[in-house]
């Protein structure tokens, strides 16, 4: 069906992935705040949450519900439209970055190949890593447009702490793409579904990411951005409703696709060991595929909040240190031994 | 310097060795700590479903008592009210009048006795000075209230039932 020379089916197939996406991530951010409160309390031998619907499921609703109804305050001596700008950035740039992961193989309906992944560009780790420093200007912005000088400090730290742990990341990354030749993050998974998995080739590389992925997600112990006890919550300490909202929830929507990215790059993405034995069909394949990586991507989430409930804040020295003095140099050594062994494999 | 405890540890300032600077083994250990206590019991008691024993010496709320036949057995003495060092107890003393006998034990008795829940302090002194048995710490505490009209604990919210009259019940 062409109209106008116009796809229509492609775009309404688009459009329902778009949605179905963001629903998911929304959707998982969402149940991330549930799951990070169990799982505190789990580790601190308490329940949770537990009253609101069976196992406390309705939690996130009654969060939010509570989000939306309370105050809206907006500080006098604040630019008005930079701190309404703040959340809004974080919360898109947030959103951005799931176009390019590849969610499962291509499934057949109806005669019409369709990829699972919204947009295989060939540039897609760029692309990731272009829209993820966007997000810091969320946080910049919010915290300098509050006019109070504790989410100045902690924007300030936010900035230096992302700019620093971006390095270490791209040079991990930069030995991940010698081995795989490709950026485009569908055919890292295809050749990892040929194969073994990234993670064997690149264990260090995949520590230095994980790392850094902590850092740019501000999870502890890298929280130094929303320090309670030393900056009152940092860059969101003026915000209030749903604006503060929109910053918690970025967090947990970067966290969400950090953890797709982590399963993607080195643990196989939608690829499963022995998946092209077990003789399925095509669609069947892709549900099971893509059963795997939300697998996959729940073990990350959980890891993440298992980290940020184990160890505690670095002080920001040390974590300066870390990031420029350790994982910069452990990530070009790394780099350099890939590079020599890339070369010696195909001479 | 002798000790108070064997238990003192010398502060150990040695440089930190090749294996703890990496910290991934500590931190490694330290999940391992959280991870186990993932599985461990909780100590959370779901309270309005689930309570918990009182120790057998526990002192909640006061009550009043009543003798046998269902009479009260204060008599205003206001020893409660000397003992009680928060000052939370006031009373007002009245006459038996005669054909009150069911009702009073002695001749004296309170006609308004007031326990202020919010200054209390649930030492349990006024069970202690009582001579005649008629206040007793029980088991159950103040609920939260809205208005502070309402700790005000009156004769009606601390006498206990009549058994003469709600023992059939």
């Amino acid at each position: 069906m062409t109209l106008l020379s116009i796809d229509w089916f492609f775009l309404i197939e688009k459009i329902l992935l778009i949605s179905g996406v963001l629903v998911l991530s929304l959707v998982v951010a969402m149940y991330s705040t549930w799951g990070e409160r169990k799982v505190a309390a789990w580790i601190q031998d308490r329940l949770g949450p537990n009253r609101a619907g069976p196992m406390g499921l309705l939690q996130p609703l009654a969060d939010g519900g509570k989000l939306f109804f309370k105050e809206e305050i907006i500080p006098t001596n604040s630019n008005r439209f930079l701190f309404i700008l703040g959340p809004s950035i974080a919360m898109l740039v947030a959103c951005m970055t799931s176009a390019v992961i590849p969610w499962a193989d291509t499934i057949t309906i109806a005669g019409r190949q369709i990829s699972l992944q919204v947009a295989d560009v060939n540039i897609g780790i760029l692309f990731i890593f272009g829209v993820v420093s966007m997000g810091v200007y969320g946080i910049m912005i919010g915290g300098w447009a509050s006019n109070n000088k504790f989410s100045l400090l902690a924007s300030v730290r936010a900035a230096s702490q992302i700019i620093s742990y971006e390095l270490p990341m791209g040079l991990a990354l930069i030995a991940l793409l010698m081995l795989t030749g490709t950026l485009s993050l569908k055919e890292i998974v295809e050749q990892q579904r040929a194969g073994l998995w990234n993670v064997v080739y690149q264990p260090l590389g995949f520590l230095i990411f994980l790392i850094c992925a902590f850092a740019e997600c501000n999870r502890t112990p890298f929280d130094l951005p929303e320090a309670e006890n030393e900056l009152n919550g940092g860059y969101h300490l003026e915000y209030s409703s749903m604006k503060l909202g929109f910053f918690l929830f970025a967090e947990y929507i970067n966290m969400f696709i950090s953890s797709a990215l982590m399963a993607t790059l080195y643990f196989g993405g939608y690829a499963y060991p022995g998946m092209d034995k077990l003789g399925l069909s095509e669609n069947m394949l892709a549900l099971t595929g893509f059963l795997a990586l939300f697998i996959k991507t729940l073990l990350f989430i959980f890891f993440f909040m298992w980290v940020r409930w184990t160890i505690p804040r670095f002080r920001y020295d040390q974590l300066m240190r870390l990031g420029w003095r350790v994982l910069i140099p452990l990530a070009l050594a790394n780099m350099l031994i890939t590079g020599a062994v890339e070369l010696l494999r195909h001479h | 310097m002798q000790t108070l405890t064997n238990r003192a540890k010398p502060v150990d300032r040695r440089p930190m060795t090749f294996m703890e600077k990496m910290y991934i083994p500590a931190i490694a250990k330290g999940m391992g700590i959280t991870l186990k206590h993932l599985f461990q019991r909780k100590a959370t008691v779901s309270f309005p479903e689930k309570k918990r024993q009182f120790s057998p010496v526990f002192r909640g709320l006061h009550v009043l008592n009543r003798d046998e036949e269902g009479r009260e057995r204060c008599t205003a003495c206001g020893l409660c009210a000397v003992a009680c060092p928060a000052e939370a107890i006031t009373m007002e003393a009245a006459e038996r009048k005669p054909g009150e006998e069911h009702l009073y034990r002695e001749e004296k008795y309170a006609a308004r006795y007031e326990i202020n829940m919010l200054r209390c302090i649930f030492c349990g002194f006024c069970e202690e000075a009582c001579p005649k048995d008629a206040v007793y710490m029980s088991e159950t505490f103040a609920p939260a209230m809205y208005e502070r009209k309402g700790f005000i604990y009156g004769k009606q919210d601390l006498l206990i039932p009549n058994p003469k009259t709600s023992s059939g019940k």
